[in-house]
């Protein structure tokens, strides 16, 4: 196995963005920082700029403002990596569908910049922290 | 003030209003001309006083509406201030902001979606819509579909 | 003409630790002084009014309940009263107490939640892991109640979509005194802590006359002196029938804002133990036929301040003009008031300060005009959290050791 992708399931790097999210799925994600659900002891860390990152966290639907941001930090996130998309909003715009500002979903602004690049879809309204997580480490058995 | 002075309070407008509505105890409506809605927002603002909430803009029948929103907090009271732009080709009103920095936001916003000039505004910059969002496109018209 | 130089700042600012944020704030300095602000906000716009009048009446709720996760409570209250006033509904008195008890726990873990960013942004992160250690019981208690720890979908026009099993009452209770016991210890680690009291107090101050000016809400507004609350103004659900006290504290700083929101958390917990106790029998909810034209207001007190909708409806099933107007519209512009002459370490603080819900109003960072970076969120973090650690040196302090997270 690549040993890029190995130090990667070994102990991910996430960085997180909101692409116009109403802050329940960052909460949440926080959340599995805290004390009750502690996801360190997994070796995911949350780092503070997308060059350090093996994965994104993103959340939000994707607003007309927010879409060349969202392409511009992928750009800037070290390969390989994943794209995490967290939420109903994120995975398919939500109830938001119609909105004349949104963009979206995620994966669709993505693949604009990149047709191959690797997407995991964790749905709810919020995620409960233990999805999230779960999500997360099933994605990268996988990989 | 108790209810019935605010009541008072507010009858010293009366000559600026096309109409007064109380539907209940601590619910009024002021209907104006546009012309007049500078007038009567400072001597909301200033004279009763009451408190600024928001400002709803409306693409109405055959006119704009803007309503002006304030809380009256020692009763309770939500007093509403309907401002009828009558000219929809050219929609056009004086901003308050002047005296009323809490109304900057809003103004910029109705400018936004529903494309009304507020006259004299400090900073009529756009607010909430993307930077490349069409011009002359305004998402809250009635007739910009989806 | 000005002599000095003008250099802008930047800040791509998350003011809940994880996210990276996309502009808003222009803000210029004079040395290290903030001089002015202008403000942008697109990236949160999901155009919301719009997508309200493509939705029936009773959707609507579904909706505005995500504009904000940590309002989610507070917006379709506002929205339904606005149109059971249009209507002439009155919902039964059972919804009213379920209504008050699930608003006032979402302020309980909201305050919870805005006591843990404080912490984080002057580097006490231990007590950001312990503000949001204890908010999880609360909304562990809003999921048995309403099946979800946010996002509730508890409210209908013509009451509650659940009601509150009574076989739940005692379990509530006792949650309630744990809570209580936690949030006490935590109040009293803040308040009676000397280095935060150097830190937070004469910072970020807005003047009452501001306050009035800016016309903000909530927390912001009774750090400020101003005696406002819409619970006790304009009362609604069932806070007319029950014993509780509004929280003012005249200072305008942080520090005032800090006191208000712990102070409130306990009053909330007073209000849900009587709202449970008194819980009066009968239905949640009446049944709804149409909604007449007309029009109407509908307002709330959420944790971060006075939430306010309009409706206007023409007698169709949606409606022909919805308004949402959320706390942090006029609370956040009151930062221009309250950040204008504060050093740079200390403009996080104080806008963390106004407790703004980035998705009410949009998400908050500050851009240089040229593209240029003088200062991004981490260097700002990190100017933060050196003036707490200068004061702790001053104060002749042991060094407290808190984690250094690096979450952000």
């Amino acid at each position: 196995m690549d040993w890029k992708i190995w130090s990667l399931k070994k102990s991910p790097w996430v960085f997180h963005v909101n692409v116009g999210a109403c802050n329940n799925c960052d909460i949440e994600i926080v959340n599995c920082l805290t004390p009750k659900f502690d996801v360190e002891r997994f070796g995911i860390k949350l780092v503070g700029s997308p060059r350090h990152a093996d994965a994104l966290l993103v959340t939000g639907v994707g607003t007309r403002q927010a879409v060349k941001r969202l392409q511009e930090v992928y750009r800037q996130t070290a390969r390989p990596c994943v794209v995490f998309v967290i939420g109903a909003c994120a995975c398919g715009t939500g109830i938001f569908h119609e909105g004349y500002h949104v963009e979206g979903p995620v994966d669709k602004i993505i693949k604009e910049v990149d047709p191959n690049a690797i997407i995991a879809y964790v749905p709810g309204c919020p995620p409960k922290p233990e999805a999230i997580i779960s999500g997360v480490v099933k994605a990268l058995a996988v990989l | 003030m108790n209810q019935s002075e605010l009541n008072n309070k507010l009858a010293q407008i009366k000559d600026k209003l096309i109409a007064f509505e109380q539907p209940a105890a601590n619910r009024i409506y002021l209907l104006c001309e546009s012309e007049n809605a500078f007038v009567v927002n400072r001597f909301l603002f200033e004279q009763v006083p009451a408190r600024f909430v928001i400002a709803t803009g409306i693409d109405s029948d055959n006119c704009f509406e803007i309503i002006y929103h304030y809380s009256y907090d020692q009763t309770g009271c939500v007093i509403n201030l309907k401002a009828f732009i009558r000219d929809r080709d050219n929609p056009s009103i004086e901003s308050i902001t002047p005296f009323l920095p809490a109304a900057e936001w809003i103004e910029r916003e109705i400018h936004d979606v529903l494309g009304i000039d507020f006259r004299n505004h400090p900073n009529l910059k756009r607010l909430i819509l993307a930077d490349d969002w069409p011009e002359g496109v305004y998402p809250l018209r009635k007739e910009v579909k989806k | 003409m000005n002599k000095s130089i003008k250099k802008p700042v930047l800040a791509v600012g998350p003011f809940h630790p994880l996210q990276e944020e996309m502009e808003f704030f222009q803000l210029t300095v004079d040395g290290e002084i903030v001089t002015d602000i202008d403000v942008r906000i697109s990236y949160n716009h999901r155009g919301i009014e719009k997508i309200s009048e493509s939705l029936q009446f009773d959707q609507v709720p579904f909706l505005v309940s995500r504009i904000c996760g940590i309002c989610s409570a507070s917006h379709p209250l506002a929205y339904v009263q606005a149109v059971e006033d249009i209507a002439g509904i009155k919902p039964p008195e059972r919804a009213l107490y379920v209504r008050t008890i699930i608003n006032e726990l979402e302020r309980i873990h909201s305050h919870l939640l805005w006591v843990g960013l404080g912490g984080h942004f002057i580097g006490y992160d231990t007590v950001f892991m312990w503000a949001w250690k204890y908010r999880e019981p609360v909304l562990d208690l809003l999921e048995e109640i309403t099946g979800n720890r946010n996002n509730y979908g508890n409210v209908k026009v013509g009451g509650c979509r659940e009601d509150v099993p009574n076989e739940l009452v005692p379990k509530i209770l006792k949650e309630l005194d744990q809570i209580e016991k936690k949030t006490d210890m935590l109040t009293k680690a803040v308040l009676d802590d000397p280095v935060l009291h150097a830190r937070l107090k004469g910072v970020g101050v807005l003047s009452k006359e501001d306050a009035v000016k800016y016309a903000v809400t909530g927390p912001t507004a009774r750090g400020s002196g101003l005696d406002i609350d819409v619970r006790r103004d304009d009362p609604y659900a069932a806070y007319a029938d029950l014993d509780w006290n509004v929280i003012v504290q005249p200072a305008g700083d942080v520090f005032a804002k800090a006191v208000v929101r712990l102070l409130e958390t306990f009053e909330s917990i007073k209000i849900v133990r009587q709202a449970i106790t008194k819980l009066p029998n009968g239905p949640v909810a009446v049944e709804v036929k149409e909604i007449p034209p007309g029009e109407a207001v509908g307002h709330v007190e959420a944790p971060r301040g006075e939430t306010f909708h309009y409706v206007r409806s023409d007698g169709g099933n949606r409606p022909v003009r919805h308004k949402i107007r959320a706390p942090s519209y006029v609370n956040v512009p009151s930062f221009k008031a309250s950040c204008i002459g504060q050093h740079i370490a200390d403009v996080t603080l104080t806008l963390a300060a106004v407790d703004p819900c980035y998705s009410c109003t949009e998400r908050l960072a500050v851009i240089d005009r040229h593209d240029k970076i003088t200062h991004d969120y981490q260097a700002l973090l990190k100017l933060s959290r050196e003036k707490t650690a200068l004061i702790k040196k001053e104060l002749g302090l042991p060094g407290i050791k808190t984690e250094d997270l690096q979450i952000g």
